[in-house]
Order: structure tokens, then sequence, then C-alpha cells
């Protein structure tokens, strides 16, 4: 029998995939955005898991707005990344040290 | 039964597709492997009744999100197998961070399956109508007393979208392009730009 335990592993491993992903790819911004894609995926997926063990849909309205932030997110992300190869002629995530952060 | 067959079948399929959107060489076979994920994540939502998400998730995702990213890795000239160089230096790290991570979440679940903490239950003001379907219900919802979160959600996605643009803009610069003289272009006329030309057979043409 399938219950919520099954979809909170599920969003776990995801998770957990995604956290992997940024470290595996700490050079590569685009696979860290996609990493970050499948975290809010995860996060997405319990929501809705949740929404439907309580029997109550306020969890769904929310992940709709998790999946909006999401949306805006990638596309801020991907904009940054656009001019930052325009500027840099690389994405290479260490050598963003400019702001001596 | 056929839920739990087709649960494992997703939950399998989305499992692996995020191990290969970390693991992959490419990231355009990356991008792919997430579509393959949302797709799947979408299934496992309609397994529980959420179709109206899982539909949004396709559209959302397959739809802007992973055309998106297709579109910026193919624009992007990078040299990719450079950029996995340190790949085997962050290992160790990543992986054991990774393990304690979903040690500490599987032990959230084993613990709540032990008996949960009773943080108290739903007051029932947002139960799904038996007779009402899925998106129904859900638009119910959004459009009445989450009407206000809607909105902000549609002003997020409006400034993402001026400030992607904002971002990316490039303005013309002067002189770089030849730009169009319109009282130029007027004043042309047929007899300025056409000659007759009576060639010899044979012969080419010298202009």
């Amino acid at each position: 029998m399938i219950g919520i335990e099954h979809y909170l592993t599920v969003g776990a491993i995801l998770f957990v995939l995604g956290v992997l992903g940024i470290f595996l790819n700490r050079k590569n911004v685009i696979v860290i955005l996609m990493a970050v894609e499948l975290i809010l995926l995860s996060v997405n997926l319990n929501l809705v898991a949740f929404s439907a063990f309580m029997q109550d849909l306020v969890g769904q309205v929310f992940a709709m707005l998790v999946l909006t932030v999401a949306a805006a997110e990638a596309a801020i992300g991907l904009a940054i990344l656009v001019i930052y190869f325009r500027t840099r002629g690389s994405i290479a995530v260490d050598d963003i040290n400019r702001m001596k952060g | 039964m056929i839920q739990a067959i087709a649960f494992y079948f997703f939950a399998t399929i989305v499992v692996a597709s995020a191990v290969m959107v970390v693991m992959a060489r490419n990231p355009v076979h990356s991008v792919l492997w997430l579509i393959m994920a949302f797709f799947n994540a979408a299934g496992l939502m309609v397994l529980v009744g959420a179709e109206f998400i899982a539909m949004l998730l396709v559209i959302v995702y397959v739809g802007a999100v992973a055309v998106l990213f297709l579109f910026v890795v193919m624009m992007l000239d990078i040299d990719f197998a450079a950029m996995r160089a340190g790949l085997s230096r962050n290992a160790p790290l990543g992986l054991l961070i990774a393990a304690v991570l979903l040690a500490e979440l599987l032990l959230a679940v084993g613990a709540y399956n032990a008996g949960g903490l009773s943080l108290g239950t739903p007051d029932g003001s947002a139960v799904q109508a038996a007779d009402t379907s899925n998106i129904e219900a859900l638009g119910a919802l959004l459009y009445g007393r989450y009407i206000v979160l809607f909105e902000i959600a549609g002003i997020i996605l409006l400034v993402a979208m001026i400030g992607a643009i904002v971002l990316t803009f490039q303005p013309p610069k002067p002189g770089a392009r030849a730009r169009q003289d319109v009282g130029k272009q007027i004043r042309r006329r047929p007899e300025d730009a056409t000659v007759m030309k009576n060639p010899e057979i044979g012969q080419g043409v010298e202009l």
C-alpha cells in the first residue's frame, strides 16, 4: 500500500540529489540552476503529497506559488548568466570574485 | 495494486532521471533528463489526484523553463569538458553531505511512522467537495480566499519578465549598425537605381 511515507521518501531522495548536484557541478552554473529546479520539484512533490494526505487543497495552492517563484527564478538566473557570459566570456563559478565578497 | 505499480514506476524513473541530470556530461542531456524527471513527477502528482498541479508542471516546466534552459545552454559557447574538471575533487564532500541529508530526511519519515507529533488537524475549510473536480475546487480557492496571493504571484512573474528583458537588452551602439534613413529612402528614384543594358549574346555585363 502506498502511503504518505513513500511520497516523502521520493521527495527526500530528489532533494538530496539536488543538493548533491550543486556540490558535484560546482563549476557549471547551468547545472547548478537545474539542481535548484530539482530541489523545488521535490518541495512541490511534498506539498502535493501532504495536500492529498490532509485532504486540504491549500497545499496545492502553495505548490502553485512555489512553481511561479521557481519559473521567475529560472528566468532571472539565466538572464544574469547570459549577461555574465557576455561580459566575461565564461560561466565558471570559481572565477566569480569581482565583488570580493 | 495498479496504483502501487504506477507509483514505483514513476518514482524509479524520476529518481533515475534526477541522477542523470546531476551526472550527465553534456548539459543538453541534463536538460532533457530534467524534462523526463518533471514528466514523471507530474505522474506522481496525478496519482494522488492533483491533476491540475501536474498539468501545470508539464506546461510550465517542460514548455517554458526547460526550453529556456535548452536555449541558454545552446546559445552560450562553453567548453563543458573543462567545467567538469573539479568533479572528483568535490565528490567526497558532496556525497558525505548528501548521505547525511538523506539519513536525516528518512529518519524524519521513520519517526513520523512510529507515531507522529500531533500538531492539530486541518480545520477542514479547504476540503475538496466530493462532487467537484480538482481544478474546480482549486480555482474556487485560488480566486476566492487566496486572491491576494494569486495577484502577488502575477506581480512576481511580471517583475521577473521585465527584469530578464532589462538585464539582457543591448541598446544598439551609435554608429555600430546601419541606421535607417527614411528621407534618403524616399528620395531615391528608379532612374538613380536602375540602368538598362543591352549586352551582346555571350558577353557578360559590366556594372
